[in-house]
């Protein structure tokens, strides 16, 4: 029921960080054109954390080298108040991770390409001009988390109103609970 | 002219009443469906349990010629102001039924996105709860809502109450209207 | 406090119960009519389009620059039904993850609750007995059935043919009342669980199915021979919102879109996260990219998920319908009385819920209307660190575009229509 190529293994559940030399040749692949890469893998799924500035290069060199012909998402994670952080051996950390899936229907396989953005500098170069599908989504990461994203042609609010002021998505931004009460409760939840 | 102006008297009491009966068995609603609770709402005007045996299959598009607006679903700050816009372009008399939890309170969404009820924003007659309210359930709320506009209930409480409805006060700028520029 | 011999029914008693700050809004520009702005006079209009509107499928929002009666350019505005879902995902555990995740795409709710449970079931390195399994499937693929025949309902009602409505509406009955039969709810059911399904399947269940699988059967074969051959449904169809595999490609398309264009790919085929290779089913795809084709696809849907559902009700194999693991999933009901150590898990689980070491994951599945993924990055607490659902028709609506530019008004209503968004799953 496996949904890669990955032959399921026995490997025991705490195993996920793979020695170096990876067992993905796609990974290989990305880890021999861009320096600075590091290979996991992720309960039998292949990532690939990247350097942040060759984002969009990734993007590029997946899907003219290696027929990766989808981009099915972008997306980012705001680590501020992880209890324990998933940290694989290799790759400097950051309060903010912008994550793309891809798929190769060819090749029937899934690769997550993963980088690093700090809290200080929250930017990343846009992968519209490889994929223009990654509008939208990268459009709603701006919205919510306040990451920019360089050279996407339209980075504006789009699931919130327009003069909306803050990043709901981030960690520091409250869920905005209204207390609610009941007859009778003296006190407010 | 409305109810309101006619002077109440024994002779007026019974062209009240044929007023009343005429509005209550003639209420087209407004489509306003948002979310899951729209498809009850589709559910509730199809074939079972059908709506039209109570005069109510037409669902209007143009706010304009609907008295009966069903919010079925979840109200996002977006769209708040869309609401309160739509519901202003509605002709008197209207009313309001907050379809759902999700538009009567908020419902299991109490965050930064969603309005905790439609009666922050415009008066609302009739509840019903459920997520989604089955078919049953909201033809139950109509059927109430057509029980008080044919005993003119809801009249009397606009009448009584200062704010003209269940309790808002709007004491912010008020939203553009579609009424033409002057 | 309120007596309850003279209940207070005054109107004057104002509460602040639930009171909200709405912050005032700075004012938007409305255009009602009068004068223009200078830079909008011209040879094209630009109007828009919801989002209160009857054929808009919700609360989307479509600028339209017009010429005429022919659409230049088209541009969707989401946002009105974004409800804080993967906010308030982070807010609940993974117990409670589901409520909130069916309520995303919910006109089929199996969808969602079947990638984030196995996203979570990922996490834990666990697997679903057989059983679950095979529930499952059933589930999901009765649920693609009631999607799809909503889809007729509301395409045919936004290309004329009304009737459409309520057919699509009366065969959907029929699934609903069987989800409340083995769900306990028509909608929104919060059945597939990370573990396994909620409850195990009613007797009398057999035939209930094969009693709603002949019922849609015979429904799809009706709206067949509707409108397939209807010469005025084939005008507003055929070579209608054209699109094709490279386009959608590149915008992220999946699903009835992506198999219109002659690229037959499908989850259940390609990746199969159920055991769909047991079944004998096919790959419903067309050739050319039009609103026909979407329609023909989906109409043929039906028929397969049916064919699926008949082949599971023969082999749906005996077991467990959970996992038989006290840390994730609830003791059944009587044991509590039994049981100390059932009512401290019973206890623990649904207050705190379990824990899920830390990882992260996507999971993939296929819904109706395309590719739904499950992003989870957990923590090794009881609630996710970040749980992204990767909307199917927050991607396909960006094919709007594509496809909507160089038609007419009424085009853009069968365009629309035919990509069969659900705006719960676009805004979340």
């Amino acid at each position: 029921m496996a949904d890669t190529t990955d032959t399921t293994t026995d490997e025991p559940r705490e195993n996920d960080h793979e020695a170096p030399g990876p067992d993905d040749d796609v990974a290989a692949a990305v880890l021999g054109a861009f320096a600075g890469s590091v290979f996991v893998r992720s309960h039998g799924q292949p990532v690939v954390y990247v350097a942040r500035g060759s984002f969009a290069d990734v993007a590029r060199y997946l899907r003219d080298e290696q027929q990766f012909s989808m981009l099915i998402d972008v997306t980012a994670v705001d680590h501020l108040l992880d209890g324990v952080r998933y940290s694989p051996p290799g790759v400097a950390l950051e309060r903010f991770e912008v994550v793309a899936n891809y798929l190769s229907h060819v090749r029937n396989r899934r690769l997550r390409v993963i980088c690093e953005v700090p809290a200080a500098e929250p930017s990343v170069p846009s992968l519209t001009p490889v994929f223009p599908g990654a509008n939208f989504p990268e459009r709603e990461t701006f919205d919510m988390f306040g990451i920019a994203f360089e050279g996407h042609p339209d980075l504006t609010r789009i699931l919130m109103p327009d003069d909306w002021e803050g990043h709901p998505l981030r960690k520091d931004f409250p869920v905005a609970k209204v207390p609610v009460t009941f007859k009778g409760d003296p006190s407010p939840r | 002219m409305g109810l309101e102006q006619v002077p109440h008297n024994f002779l007026t009491a019974r062209l009240e009443d044929v007023v009343r009966w005429g509005r209550r068995n003639s209420v087209f609603p407004a489509t306003f469906g948002l979310a899951c609770c729209a498809l009850e709402m589709m559910a509730t005007g199809a074939a079972h349990y059908d709506l039209a045996r109570f005069g109510m299959e037409v669902f209007r598009a143009s706010p304009r010629q609907a008295d009966l607006m069903i919010v079925a679903g979840r109200v996002s700050q977006k769209m708040a102001p869309v609401l309160r816009q739509v519901y202003d372009q509605m002709v008197e008399p209207k009313w309001v039924i907050s379809m759902g939890v999700c538009a009567s309170t908020g419902g299991m969404f109490n965050n930064y996105a969603i309005v905790q009820g439609v009666d922050q924003i415009v008066p609302v007659d009739v509840y019903t709860p459920g997520c989604p309210p089955g078919p049953e359930t909201l033809m139950h709320g109509i059927l109430t809502l057509h029980e008080q506009i044919r005993t003119g209930e809801l009249l009397r409480r606009r009448e009584a109450s200062p704010t003209g409805g269940a309790g808002i006060v709007l004491d912010r700028e008020p939203l553009p209207t579609s009424s033409p520029v002057s | 406090m309120t007596d309850t011999h003279h209940p207070d029914t005054s109107l004057q008693r104002q509460t602040d119960e639930g009171a909200q700050e709405l912050v005032p809004r700075t004012r938007e520009l409305v255009m009602t009519g009068g004068v223009w702005p200078e830079d909008t006079l011209g040879d094209t209009m630009i109007i828009n389009m919801g989002p209160q509107h009857p054929s808009t499928h919700g609360v989307l929002r479509l600028m339209m620059e017009l010429d005429g009666e022919e659409v230049l350019r088209i541009k969707p505005v989401i946002g009105y039904l974004h409800t804080g879902m993967e906010k308030t995902g982070e807010d609940l555990n993974y117990v409670q993850g589901t409520t909130n995740v069916t309520r995303m795409d919910y006109a089929s709710n199996f969808s969602n609750e079947l990638v984030f449970s196995l996203a979570v079931e990922r996490l834990l390195d666990i697997d679903v007995p057989p059983r679950a399994a095979w529930i499952r499937m059933m589930m999901v693929e009765l649920g693609r059935m009631a999607s799809h025949l909503l889809f007729q309902a509301t395409n045919g009602m936004d290309i004329g043919a009304v009737s459409m409505m309520l057919y699509g509406w009366r065969e959907r009955e029929e699934c609903l009342r069987l989800f409340e039969t083995i769900t306990g709810l028509r909608m929104n059911c919060n059945y597939i669980r990370p573990g396994g399904v909620a409850a195990d399947l009613p007797p009398g269940w057999r035939d209930h199915v094969l009693k709603v699988c002949d019922t849609v059967e015979a429904g799809v074969h009706e709206y067949d021979e509707l409108l397939s051959d209807n010469p005025i449904w084939l005008e507003r169809t055929v070579n209608v919102g054209v699109i094709t595999t490279e386009e959608c490609l590149a915008h992220s398309i999946t699903g009835p879109i992506l198999r219109s264009t002659g690229f037959a790919w499908d989850l259940r085929k390609a990746q199969p996260y159920l055991p769909y290779d047991e079944v004998e089913w096919d790959v419903v795809y067309a050739s050319n990219g039009d609103v026909y084709d979407r329609y023909r696809i989906r109409l043929f849907e039906i028929l397969e998920s049916a064919k699926i559902v008949r082949q599971i009700v023969e082999k749906m194999p005996p077991g467990d319908f959970r996992v038989q693991d006290k840390k994730i999933t609830p003791p059944p009901r009587a044991r509590i009385d039994e049981s100390m150590e059932a009512l401290i898990h019973h206890f623990k689980l649904f207050t705190e819920g379990f824990k899920v070491p830390s990882g992260e994951t996507y999971v993939a599945v296929e819904s109706p209307r395309g590719e739904i993924g499950c992003y989870l990055v957990s923590d090794g607490s009881a609630r996710p660190v970040r749980m992204h659902i990767r909307g199917p028709s927050f991607y396909n609506l960006q094919s709007i575009t594509p496809m909507g530019g160089g038609s007419l008004v009424a085009d853009a209503v069968a365009i629309v229509s035919s990509i069969d968004p659900i705006m719960g799953e676009v805004d979340r």
